[in-house]
């Protein structure tokens, strides 16, 4: 069966991005781009059911600019058969994204789409809810453990309370949170096979998805600071402080 | 303009995360519903009359909702969206796992983790971890928002909707539980807490964990939480997990103990009225942001903190 996984393009997990000073975005001029972590997790998945002999292929999906060639390739290195970049330099929201997935999955008839959970530069979390939905779907979002076999996933997820475990009909999404599995490093000779693995180029009128915004960003501004703390002593002057200067101990 | 909260519910009472989304949702104006579904929920639904402002409760009840999975859930939201404006959930893993659903079938965009209502149309939600705040304005028909709870008061009591019962949608069938592993903990719920005491990588191990923050939570009667390094170690369940991609507290005191202050961290806790960060290195992050810093071995401090406190 195939696999479908879905990898975005975002600003590296470490770097600390900054507001711009006209109030319009954040600053991503320089700044490391990485494959959202989720995504890395997502992958590793795809790939590890490949291993096991459950996937036959694994295509990994980018929406984006042409810079996502870059993400693509790295979805390769660990592992992904080819890979597939809708290319777009529009603004591309949570529900443009997930009908572009949509228009690919219909396309490549997949058992399982894996996606992160969230991305972290938009921390929206709704793509693959989404998709799953428009597809009229199963989903299992926040994915801890996945097993297939015998036509459905079983997947346990994390919740608020603990965890839960769903039993899924394929085809059916899953999300996969951080405890999923620990992606690997891509070794350099998978790097170079990477490069000759296929790469298809599509763009959203192709697919027929009308990818126009639908929120508009008015502003972005940094968030209120906080003022200076101070450091204490020892234990009996934080817990005065506590008591007497923070007023949140009785 | 007319609005429908959908209830986190456990069946007999509403989770308090529903109670901070009418918070919200009273911010929008117009008249309030609450769809309240489950295989047995009169009790939450009639919870849910009694909050003031609500005008109507909708019940619907069929043993297909028992498990609030989103698929059913999201055709009953669906069958009922027509007379609404705004759509609105909690941003929990119950309601992240279920408006986009909803969203997507009614071609709308889904606002994520409202943290202001500015207008109608208009909602402050954070990006980056919380490092920036966007302001968006919404040019869709039907606004579907998950709100976080932390940001809003919990709407007060008083009210006495009526219940009406609706008809169940069907059994789609496309998914089931067939298990559930729920924390049991007689501590106050974390994303709720007056007090959070939070245990990092620093604590060396799950029994070090529990051997030093139970004596110091049971006296500040505070929610235990964790960085993802503690989770990831097992040191504490995964629910403990604070941050950007875990829970979001706000609480009155907020104590970190032997955690970094990775900007992931951060972002699930720098709302917290007062911090105080406990670390043994006088350059980790946490001191940053934290109102009080204690330098030392959490092994010798944390003791003597619990000791302090009587
Ligand atoms: C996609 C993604 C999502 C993430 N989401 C989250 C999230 O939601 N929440 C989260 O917390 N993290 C999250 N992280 C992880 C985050 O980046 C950090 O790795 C994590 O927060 C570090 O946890 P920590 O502070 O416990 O560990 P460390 O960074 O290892 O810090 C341990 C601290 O303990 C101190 N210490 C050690 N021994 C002692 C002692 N005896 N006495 C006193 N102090 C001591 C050390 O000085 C150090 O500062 C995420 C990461 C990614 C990539
Ligand atoms: N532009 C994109 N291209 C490919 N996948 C994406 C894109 N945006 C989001 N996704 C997928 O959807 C998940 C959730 O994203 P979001 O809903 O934006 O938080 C991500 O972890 C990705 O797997």
């Amino acid at each position: 069966m195939r696999v479908l996984v879905a990898v975005k393009r975002v600003v590296d997990y470490n770097v600390k991005v900054r507001v711009k000073a006209d109030g319009t975005g954040v600053d991503l001029a320089n700044v490391k781009m990485s494959m959202n972590p989720f995504d890395e997790i997502a992958c590793e998945e795809a790939v590890r059911l490949k291993e096991a002999g459950i996937a036959t292929e694994v295509v990994a999906v980018c929406c984006g600019a042409a810079a996502c060639q870059e993400t693509l390739r790295s979805a390769m290195a660990m592992g992904a058969d080819r890979g597939v970049l809708v290319e777009s330099d529009a603004d591309l929201q949570p529900l443009a994204v997930a009908k572009l997935l949509q228009a690919v999955a219909n396309k490549e008839a997949p058992q399982l789409v894996l996606l992160g959970k969230q991305a972290i530069d938009d921390d929206s979390n709704q793509v693959g809810q989404m998709l799953a939905s428009l597809m009229g779907w199963p989903q299992a979002t926040f994915a801890s453990k996945v097993v297939l076999g015998g036509g459905v996933a079983t997947v346990t997820r994390e919740i608020d309370g603990g965890l839960e475990t769903l039993e899924l009909k394929l085809p059916a999404v899953v999300t996969s949170d951080l405890r999923l599995n620990e992606p690997r490093y891509a070794t350099l000779p998978n790097i170079m096979k990477a490069k000759k693995k296929p790469l298809g180029i599509l763009k959203p009128s192709d697919l027929g998805v009308d990818v126009s915004p639908r929120l508009a960003t008015l502003t972005v501004a940094e968030p209120p600071r906080r003022a200076a703390g101070v450091r204490v002593p020892d234990v009996k002057q934080l817990v005065d402080k506590l008591r007497n200067e923070a007023k949140v101990l009785p | 303009m007319s609005v429908l909260v959908v209830a986190e519910h456990d069946g007999a009472s509403l989770k308090s995360a529903t109670l901070n989304t009418l918070g919200a949702a009273a911010r929008l104006g117009g008249e309030l519903h609450v769809l309240v579904a489950g295989a047995s929920c009169g009790a939450a639904a009639a919870a849910a009359g009694q909050v003031a402002g609500v005008s109507k409760v909708l019940q619907a009840e069929a043993a297909h909702y028992a498990d609030q999975g989103a698929e059913n859930l999201a055709a009953l939201v669906l069958a009922q969206a027509g007379a609404y404006t705004h759509i609105v959930l909690p941003a929990t893993s119950f309601g992240k796992n279920l408006a986009p659903r909803v969203a997507a079938r009614l071609d709308v965009a889904q606002i994520s983790d409202i943290v202001s209502v500015l207008a109608a149309d208009t909602f402050v939600r954070p990006i980056y971890a919380g490092n920036a705040l966007a302001t968006v304005k919404s040019g869709d028909a039907v606004k579907v928002i998950t709100v976080r709870t932390t940001a809003f008061e919990v709407a007060g009591q008083g009210g006495t909707a009526a219940i009406a019962a609706i008809a169940p949608g069907p059994d789609l069938g496309l998914s089931r539980c067939v298990g559930r592993e729920l924390t049991k903990s007689a501590r106050p719920e974390l994303a709720a807490a007056k007090i959070v005491v939070s245990g990092g990588r620093g604590m060396g191990s799950a029994e070090n964990y529990s051997r030093l923050l139970d004596p110091l939570a049971d006296k500040l009667n505070a929610a235990l939480g964790a960085s993802r390094a503690a989770v990831d170690a097992g040191y504490a369940p995964n629910d403990y997990q604070v941050g950007q991609t875990g829970k979001i507290v706000a609480p009155q005191l907020y104590l970190a103990i032997g955690i970094s202050g990775a900007i992931q961290h951060l972002a699930g806790m720098k709302d917290a009225k007062v911090i105080v960060a406990v670390n043994k290195d006088p350059d980790a992050p946490i001191f940053q942001v934290a109102d009080y810093g204690l330098v030392g071995d959490l092994f010798e401090l944390v003791p003597q903190l619990a000791a302090e406190l009587g």
